[in-house]
């Protein structure tokens, strides 16, 4: 069979594939783009072309500026605490004891439970006034008397980060653990006898197997974080005083809630925009080193 | 082998004590709401365990007299059921051609690059013409255009675990079908995809738990009993008057049961399918 018909071949069969994806992908996005650049409402209006107005109206404004550093700083804090977390569950799990089976069984648990579900949960543990959170601290003596977690601007995105991380950090212990399993035996012997302590034998043994996945794990839960909205939407709506107001939630309150679909767009476009310089700064990360190990 | 010391072992039972309270104290306690009674959750200091078993809420939620709470949920659990099915068949469907076409065609692999990109994109990009293009077509609050749009997450990612998949099935075994003359289809349907078997079905089983899990689209796409999902249903019971904490908790055991049972027995392909790069989203 010539190469020609092999390759024509490979397009029929990623016709349906491509079809599709153009379909729900492709033509959205070009649609998202025209639309960025008009006055279109939701509903009824067409809109007429108003070139940047919306990205400058978007960009200056203080509401993208606030939900800019509040998902910056979710993304941060909660992916951070993941990454640490996993890590330390893992290097557990890796460890000979009765019942680890059963412990690493439990770990698919939270990653199982539905986002909107966990996110519901975590809203019944921090009910102000019968939630599980305030009666276990007042028991033990933590608070004096019941708060409101996720009513106070102070505390909510703290909280949320919290839920977040609970669900999340199960799934980098995976992923890492996996990594543990094929640092070779002999090697961590080796070192051993070489005299090295637990944090060299760490950073020098154990951590060039670890890299490749946990930058993998770092990459898609970054992107993860940045683009979040259910569980936001589903514990505080982006409230109290708008303190947990992502760019997602405030793409969906601009095109949804207030039907301008035009400046929605634009908004929506620049989050896509900051995701691709995230991915793209951190395939430059995988890539190096991929070639440095 | 490392020789543990005495102290190194207490250290890590109790860590390990400490991982699985901290995994198990959220589950449990939705557990406990759902079966505790409404005085049970509002009196302080709180009940941990009920004073008496209360298992009506499950009889209320999963009763279908009309116009019940009742009702309403398990309308969306099929709703929920429907999408989830029909976009991970689709999906699969027109996985299936193009992961094998990637596969065995390293020529073409880039567009697959372009296809698993599309990930990177918040569903915000996407949702405006959606919602026009869904209006325009009659579509929405429907169990079918809801399944259609979940193809923008489902066909990237199971085309992409396919592609590993057949990736692992050596090329020589075709090959030597093909040379003692069987046609490309009799090739497919009788060598590759029984081979492809076990990715196919873990490949599926991420898909719907995927679906399973959506929420944004079917929040902008979904008004009533129609085409509500579990994920919506659950949400306006959280964020409505709900008065009962354990009505709401034991939605929430209902519609984490299919995947968390889906998790424990699936548990040895799932991790080698999360740590092989497949995460959900």
């Amino acid at each position: 069979m010539s190469g020609t018909w092999i390759t024509t071949r490979a397009w029929l069969l990623m016709l349906p594939l491509l079809a599709v994806m153009i379909a729900v992908i492709g033509w959205p996005l070009i649609d998202t783009v025209r639309l960025s650049f008009t006055d279109a409402k939701l509903v009824g209006t067409e809109g007429t072309f108003v070139g940047f107005d919306n990205y400058a109206k978007m960009l200056g404004g203080s509401n993208f500026q606030r939900a800019f550093i509040t998902t910056t700083w979710f993304a941060v804090v909660s992916v951070t605490a993941e990454m640490v977390l996993g890590v330390l569950a893992a290097l557990l799990l890796n460890q000979q004891f009765r019942g680890r089976t059963a412990l690493r069984a439990l770990m698919i648990l939270p990653w199982a439970l539905p986002t909107v579900v966990n996110a519901t949960l975590w809203r019944l543990i921090y009910n102000p006034e019968y939630g599980a959170l305030n009666a276990a601290l007042l028991q033990l003596g933590v608070i004096d008397s019941y708060r409101s977690w996720l009513g106070e601007p102070g505390s909510a995105l703290a909280a949320l980060i919290v839920a977040d991380c609970w669900k999340n950090f199960p799934l980098v212990a995976l992923i890492a653990l996996a990594a543990l399993q094929a640092v070779p035996r002999d090697i961590t012997a080796a070192s051993l006898v070489d005299g090295a302590g637990p944090f060299n034998r760490f950073r020098y043994v154990i951590m060039p197997y670890l890299a490749g996945p946990l930058l993998v794990a770092l990459v898609l839960r970054t992107i993860e974080a940045f683009k979040v909205f259910d569980i936001i939407w589903v514990m505080t709506r982006g409230g109290p005083a708008n303190s947990t107001r992502t760019l997602s939630i405030l793409v969906y309150q601009e095109a949804f809630s207030f039907q301008r679909a035009g400046s929605g767009a634009s908004l929506a476009l620049i989050v896509t925009l900051l995701v691709t310089v995230l991915a793209v700064a951190y395939a430059a990360m995988v890539r190096k080193a991929a070639g440095a190990s | 082998m490392e020789r543990q010391s005495p102290v190194f072992t207490v250290f890590v039972y109790a860590a390990a004590l400490l991982l699985a309270a901290v995994i198990l104290a959220p589950i449990l306690w939705l557990f406990v709401m759902s079966i505790s009674s409404a005085a049970d959750l509002s009196t302080k200091p709180l009940n941990w365990w009920p004073e008496e078993i209360d298992l009506s809420r499950y009889r209320v939620l999963l009763s279908t007299i009309e116009n019940s709470a009742g009702a309403a949920f398990t309308a969306s659990l099929f709703n929920s059921l429907k999408v989830a099915g029909m976009a991970t068949l689709a999906a699969i469907a027109v996985a299936i051609p193009a992961a094998w076409a990637v596969s065995r065609t390293s020529n073409v692999s880039w567009s697959l690059y372009a296809v698993i990109a599309t990930y990177m994109l918040p569903p915000v990009a996407l949702a405006v013409p959606l919602y026009m293009g869904l209006a325009y077509l009659g579509l929405l609050n429907s169990v079918f255009g809801l399944a259609l749009v979940y193809l923008t997450i489902l066909a990237p990612f199971t085309t992409w675990l396919l592609k590993s998949g057949f990736d692992s099935i050596p090329k020589e075994i075709e090959s030597a079908a093909m040379i003692d003359g069987a046609r490309l289809d009799q090739i497919l349907r009788l060598i590759t995809l029984p081979l492809a078997a076990p990715v196919m079905a873990t490949s599926a089983l991420f898909a719907f738990l995927l679906a399973w899990d959506e929420f944004f689209y079917a929040l902008l796409f979904t008004s009533d009993l129609r085409a509500k999902t579990l994920t919506v249903a659950i949400s306006d019971l959280a964020g409505g008057r709900v008065s009962d904490y354990g009505l709401i908790a034991t939605a929430g055991v209902l519609a984490a049961l299919p995947p968390v049972l889906i998790g424990l027995v699936m548990q040895r392909a799932l991790i080698s399918g999360l740590t092989s790069g497949g995460v959900k989203g």
